[in-house]
């Protein structure tokens, strides 16, 4: 077979793509498996070190924070559920209002609707006091509950399953009735497995939007027990021991390769549905 | 009391529309009713509302005795068939079929043999565990009927669902449509714009027009005698044949050509039908006039041809040698000439 040229170009493109992505994950996992002294003395690197298990194993162990209670797990930990829980409830509600907007011909569904869409206009940081005042006013600062209630409600994914619900026939929703769905069953039966391509694509797109929040959790906790990654990532290693000790800059490495995991995961297991959700709906 | 009765339905839609006047009609235990008529005429919106589907602006109905109006369509007892199927995409046949049973609380052993019988007998017994997407369109319409006849309903309601087949296909499902419903004497209603469906299929036909029922009678009743000048058009094919005259004691004049009617009628502004094949091609005619075009059917032929600027068709046996540009000469006799008044649109 032979190769035309311009297939050719568009490969090195292509490769050289993948490259810009993928070089500086390398670099910072082949980094973060070198001790700190090679580290600081030759700068960041391209070859694996010896250092990984030792490097993983204070990251993940260590005790950090002022209070010298956190550890890194344990801030995995409270992302992953942070994340979940965002996710989660986003999908679910979601899918139920859209369910609400589209099937039930209320009087103001269109005028609800809009006012669902213009929230996107009003992002957590701008109305970042009012939100905290409630959720202390309630006592639920350093609860997980705080971390996640207040960003539960999704405009954009209301729109998605509303805009999916209305390619739907009618017909599928009258031959249901006529055998005896009402309106739950319609839901649960019908749409939920209809939709189950776009909740996977939801939930990926919500989980990471709920792992990388660094505003709300950094003014909703104080107390040690609940910070997030991403928090962590600005506090944690950065003591320098009266300025005696060397930055541990390998751990931090560590811990940014693994602080990509969990989203990469979950990106990995739905990703087969996931494609499917953005280029297709099922006939 | 009929088994299914219409009284005075009318529906008006939210935004002024008038979809259905003042229909009323009966139709008996095991009977298979075809309605029939043009694209937005109502007849869907009627079956929709003996389904439950649409609210009844006003009017009554009521099955095997009950009055209907106000129950669930869930619980009138009656099975769909609809246009595009709306058979359930991410539901295997076997699921498709034993949905509506499950939600009404019968046993698994139980279900499964109802599907297992209705599948046999519409030979998709095969297919149970195949997803609708993957089948094809006639198997797709089979298990339509499938979910429709599992239910045991009372009454079974078609709406087009021949419409997204093909024609040799459309024809043989026709055919097992009708066979079914002898089989199985389920009272079955029909919609269709296609008047061969209608004639073929149905035990007795409710032509509608504009929200209004036109006629209703056996296939034979309504093509020999059509009520109204819209019947006569729209049912037969080659359309039947309608020429604007002036009758004037017993006499048709359409253009220089005169028909006698053997009455003694008198109509300023009239209409008379005669069909295609009534018409009589001989040397003896007594009317003549040239083939305008030709179309060749095999043992048929269609001429098209025109008198005083009216045009008519005429059917023949292709063994008559007749080409475009011919002349020929035909009669017509009286008895199969169908007297409209144009005012009304009645039968004379």
């Amino acid at each position: 077979m032979k190769i035309k040229p311009l297939e050719i170009l568009s490969h090195i493109i292509l490769i050289l793509g993948v490259l810009l992505m993928v070089l500086p994950i390398w670099f910072s996992f082949a980094t973060s498996t070198h001790d700190n002294v090679s580290i600081i003395t030759e700068g960041m690197k391209f070859f694996l070190g010896e250092s990984f298990s030792q490097n993983y194993n204070e990251v993940l162990n260590e005790k950090g924070g002022w209070s010298e209670e956190v550890t890194a797990a344990r801030m995995f930990i409270n992302s992953f559920i942070m994340a979940l829980g965002i996710a989660t409830l986003k999908v679910v509600i979601s899918a139920m209002s859209a369910y609400a907007l589209v099937y039930f011909r209320f009087k103001l569904a269109v005028p609800i609707f809009w006012l669902i869409f213009i929230t996107l206009l009003v992002p957590l940081e701008v109305r970042i006091f009012p939100s905290y005042k409630i959720v202390s006013d309630l006592g639920l600062t350093n609860t997980y509950t705080g971390l996640i209630l207040p960003l539960v409600a999704s405009a954009t994914a209301t729109f998605f399953f509303r805009q999916f619900y209305k390619t739907i026939p009618d017909e599928l929703l009258e031959s249901a009735k006529l055998d005896g769905a009402n309106s739950w069953r319609f839901f649960i039966d019908f749409l939920l497995p209809l939709s189950k391509t776009m909740l996977a694509a939801m939930f990926i797109f919500m989980f990471v939007y709920g792992y990388s929040q660094y505003l709300w959790p950094l003014i909703m906790t104080t107390d040690e027990k609940y910070w997030t990654v991403v928090m962590g990532m600005k506090i944690i290693f950065t003591e320098n021991y009266e300025g005696v000790a060397l930055p541990r800059t390998g751990e931090r490495f560590a811990y940014i390769i693994l602080s990509m995991l969990p989203p990469v995961l979950v990106v990995v297991i739905l990703q087969r549905w996931f494609i499917k959700g953005l280029i297709q709906t099922e006939k | 009391m009929s088994f299914l009765e219409l009284q005075n339905i009318t529906k008006i839609y939210p935004n002024g529309t008038k979809a259905v006047n003042e229909t009323s009609l009966n139709i008996d235990n095991g009977e298979f009713v075809v309605f029939v008529g043009p694209s937005g005429c109502g007849k869907s919106t009627l079956l929709r509302m003996i389904a439950g589907l649409e609210d009844i602006t006003s009017g009554e109905i009521s099955l095997d005795g009950n009055i209907i109006n106000n129950i669930d369509p869930s619980e009138r007892d009656v099975a769909m068939v609809f246009q595009n199927y709306a058979l359930y995409p991410h539901m295997s046949v076997f699921n498709n079929m034993s949905y509506g049973l499950k939600n009404r609380g019968i046993s698994k052993d139980e279900i499964k043999n109802k599907v297992n019988d209705v599948a046999k007998l519409l030979e998709i017994d095969q297919l149970l565990i195949r997803k609708p997407s993957v089948l094809s369109g006639g198997q797709r319409q089979r298990v339509a009927m499938g979910r429709a006849i599992v239910r045991n309903p009372k009454i079974f309601l078609f709406d087009e669902p021949l419409s997204n087949l093909d024609a040799k296909l459309r024809n043989q499902m026709r055919l097992e449509i009708k066979k079914l419903q002898r089989q199985m004497g389920v009272t079955s209603i029909f919609v269709t714009h296609d008047q061969t469906e209608a004639m073929t299929l149905g035990d007795r036909i409710v032509v509608i027009n504009n929200g209004v029922v036109e006629q209703v009678g056996t296939p034979k009743e309504i093509y020999s005698k059509p009520n109204t000048k819209f019947v006569a058009e729209f049912i037969g094919s080659p359309q039947m044949n309608l020429f604007q005259c002036k009758i004037e004691n017993g006499f048709a004049k359409i253009s220089d050509m005169q028909i006698n009617l053997n009455n003694s009628l008198n109509i300023q502004d009239a209409c008379i039908g005669v069909r295609p094949d009534d018409i009589l091609i001989s040397d003896q005619g007594e009317y003549s006039s040239s083939a305008n075009l030709v179309e060749y059917l095999g043992s048929d032929m269609i001429i098209y041809s025109s008198v005083g600027g009216q045009e008519f068709s005429c059917k023949l046996s292709s063994k008559i040698n007749l080409k475009a540009g011919d002349n020929f000469k035909f009669n017509i006799s009286p008895s199969v000439l169908h007297i409209f008044d144009n005012t009304s649109g009645q039968r004379v």
